[in-house]
């Protein structure tokens, strides 16, 4: 099974980096790929089990469910349930851990999924470089002090 | 139950940092807190249930034992079975990530436990900061964070950044039958000049295979820096700096061959320990002295002749003809490497920091002399060697250098990094040395040096070579083995040329 692994380090205390990551709709106002966002059947964005709609810029749209969100560990785990890259069993957890040195925030984010052998590098590529470290990217660069 | 939880980013990538921190019976060899530490029943380090029993600098002692260690999530759990301090049920987990974009480590250090009501703020206090905080520095310094950090080859630069760690305590050395008063420099804990202290010790009788040596000179070198902020682990305090002396057999342990009562000898390597008036030691890698070779030239010259001598004969055999690049020119290496290298036939291009140090270096023979802090020495090499570029560059210097003595290079070009004294050269992607197929080698000089066998060729050809007048050493600057934290003070300043040394 593949797996993607990707960390960094975020130059702001935790607990502001969070308010900004947990909104499961909040993508568009965080990342820079993704358009707009929606919760279906009116949910609330923190309820475990709801699910996010959102269009990449590039027109894509991809449907995630939220399995677990976690104010205490400052993490979130959701499954893909559509989208146009191909995946199956697609599953990832975002998470923020304190640097208590520094008051800065060690973010971590992983999937793992099944696709096509011959797929595997350019998904794992993809994901690692073009959805999580472009966040984290836009992340620090949101913080930056 | 109160919870601590710790954590910092290392600027080391996390298989360097676990190599250290997995070993649960290392933490001797890099904790300040720590002094000295074993397993119990000589278990595996990493077996769950293995126990450590260690002792503090002040004395008291300790035992954990590891409940879970996992390679695969870098993390170990260990549990307090007895210490002098209440801090029950106390379990503590060390858990290592790496940071992908950066190539560092976040490591995180956590645990809980019941500290008496009255003590707690204090506990959690000690374990915070004396224990966990302590613990990141010492590593972070380790990965060359907290280097001495000078900006800049030669010139007078930073003292290196200092970190009190919890005093240690020297345990007193006990009196033994036939012991020796003698007189000692002792590194009671890392920092700055001032740590160097003047003590007087008991030395016991020379161990069998062991002779005791009486010094007469001692070599003052950049490694002993290192060693006394605590940047190299050669030193643990407390302890005695110093890695080259001069002096006279004095006693002979039972089974020692080759060496008697009276030999002149002298000495360039591990362990430490030469800042003394007498020491006992292993004469494996002691060299005899001839009469030709006084005492001062020897403690001055053997650690960097034979550095010398490494570099230009193993490290990169230098051929007539060859365009050479030295750094430092004017500092004790760098001199030495100047008058050899011209000597072997090769074009000798210097560099230094001042109008100074360029004469030094046109003295010893340089052909070209390049003051860096006035023209970008890999521009003037080229222009020098009219766009070829140097075959080998010698680089002592570290951050300040390498990137421009690589453009430096001809093609397939040797870069020889044989020091850092402005810093480590950070993280370097192999795949760009294709543009001119280069060589990058770095050098340990106990590598080299570890055995008879390998030691006595460059101490040969180095006594040869002064003999025949094909190097020379200058006469030294001394000082009193009371005035070692002067000496370094001196040397820190990177304005001294030439070498120092301390007079017993």
């Amino acid at each position: 099974m593949p797996k993607v692994y990707i960390s960094s380090v975020i130059d702001a205390p935790a607990a502001e980096v969070w308010k900004v990551v947990r909104d499961f709709n909040g993508l568009p106002g965080w990342t820079p790929f993704v358009a707009e966002s929606r919760i279906e059947q009116n949910a609330s964005s923190s309820q475990v089990g709801c699910i996010r709609n959102f269009v990449l810029k590039d027109g894509g749209r991809i449907r995630e469910r939220l399995l677990a969100l976690s104010d205490y560990d400052l993490s979130c785990t959701y499954a893909i349930l559509e989208s146009p890259m191909g995946v199956e069993d697609y599953v990832a957890s975002l998470s923020l851990t304190p640097v208590t040195d520094g008051n800065r925030t060690f973010a971590e984010w992983k999937a793992e999924f099944e696709c096509p052998p011959e797929r595997e590098p350019a998904l794992i590529r993809q994901i690692g470089t073009g959805v999580f470290q472009a966040a984290f990217d836009a992340l620090k660069q949101r913080f930056r002090r | 139950m109160v919870q601590v939880r710790q954590s910092t980013i290392i600027d080391a990538p996390v298989d360097e940092v676990w190599r250290i921190l997995r070993d649960f019976n290392g933490h001797d060899r890099w904790h300040p807190a720590v002094g000295r530490s074993e397993i119990d029943h000589g278990d595996p380090v990493d077996a769950i249930g293995a126990i450590r029993h260690f002792w503090l600098a002040d004395g008291s002692e300790l035992r954990e034992q590891l409940l879970s260690l996992s390679d695969a999530d870098r993390s170990f759990t260990y549990c307090l079975l007895e210490a002098p301090i209440p801090l029950m049920d106390y379990v503590a987990t060390v858990r290592l990530r790496p940071v992908t974009d950066g190539s560092r480590t976040f490591w995180e250090w956590s645990s809980r436990f019941n500290p008496p009501a009255s003590r707690r703020e204090e506990l959690v206090g000690l374990v915070t900061r004396d224990i966990y905080q302590a613990g990141f520095v010492a590593i972070k310094r380790r990965f060359g964070r907290t280097a001495p950090a000078p900006r800049a080859p030669a010139l007078p630069a930073g003292r290196p950044q200092r970190f009190d760690p919890e005093p240690a305590i020297a345990r007193p050395v006990p009196a033994q039958t036939g012991s020796v008063p003698t007189r000692a420099i002792v590194v009671e804990r890392y920092g700055g000049p001032e740590v160097l202290r003047l003590q007087a010790i008991d030395l016991p009788p020379p161990a069998p295979g062991e002779v005791r040596l009486r010094h007469t000179v001692i070599g003052v070198n950049f490694i002993d820096i290192y060693c006394r902020t605590g940047y190299f682990d050669l030193l643990k305090p407390p302890g005695i700096p110093g890695m080259e002396a001069a002096g006279l057999i004095e006693a002979v342990g039972p089974g020692v061959e080759g060496f008697a009562v009276g030999d002149r000898v002298a000495y360039a390597c591990p362990p430490v320990g030469a800042y003394c008036e007498r020491r006992n030691m292993a004469p494996d890698l002691l060299v005899h002295l001839s009469d030709d070779i006084p005492d001062e030239i020897a403690a001055a010259g053997l650690l960097k002749g034979v550095t010398a001598s490494l570099l230009l004969h193993d490290v990169h055999r230098l051929v007539p003809g060859s365009v050479v690049l030295i750094h430092a020119a004017a500092g004790g290496v760098g001199q030495l490497l100047v008058q050899w290298a011209r000597h072997l036939g090769a074009t000798v291009i210097a560099t230094v920091s001042t109008a100074d140090k360029a004469r030094i270096a046109e003295r010893h023979g340089a052909h070209h002399v390049i003051l860096y802090s006035q023209e970008d020495f890999a521009a003037a090499v080229m222009r020098i060697t009219e766009g070829r570029g140097a075959d080998v560059v010698f680089d002592a210097v570290g951050n300040d250098t390498f990137g421009a003595s690589l453009a430096a290079l001809a093609i397939r070009g040797h870069l020889v990094s044989f020091g850092q004294a402005s810093g480590p050269v950070g993280d370097w992607d192999i795949g760009r040395f294709a543009s001119k197929s280069l060589t990058v080698s770095r050098p340990n000089y106990g590598h080299y040096t570890d055995t008879p066998e390998r030691l006595r060729p460059h101490v040969e050809r180095f006594f040869r070579a002064l003999r025949e007048g094909i190097v020379r050493v200058d006469a030294p600057t001394r000082f009193s083995l009371s005035e070692a934290a002067e000496a370094h003070r001196l040397l820190e300043t990177r304005q001294t040329t030439g070498s120092l040394v301390l007079v017993v």
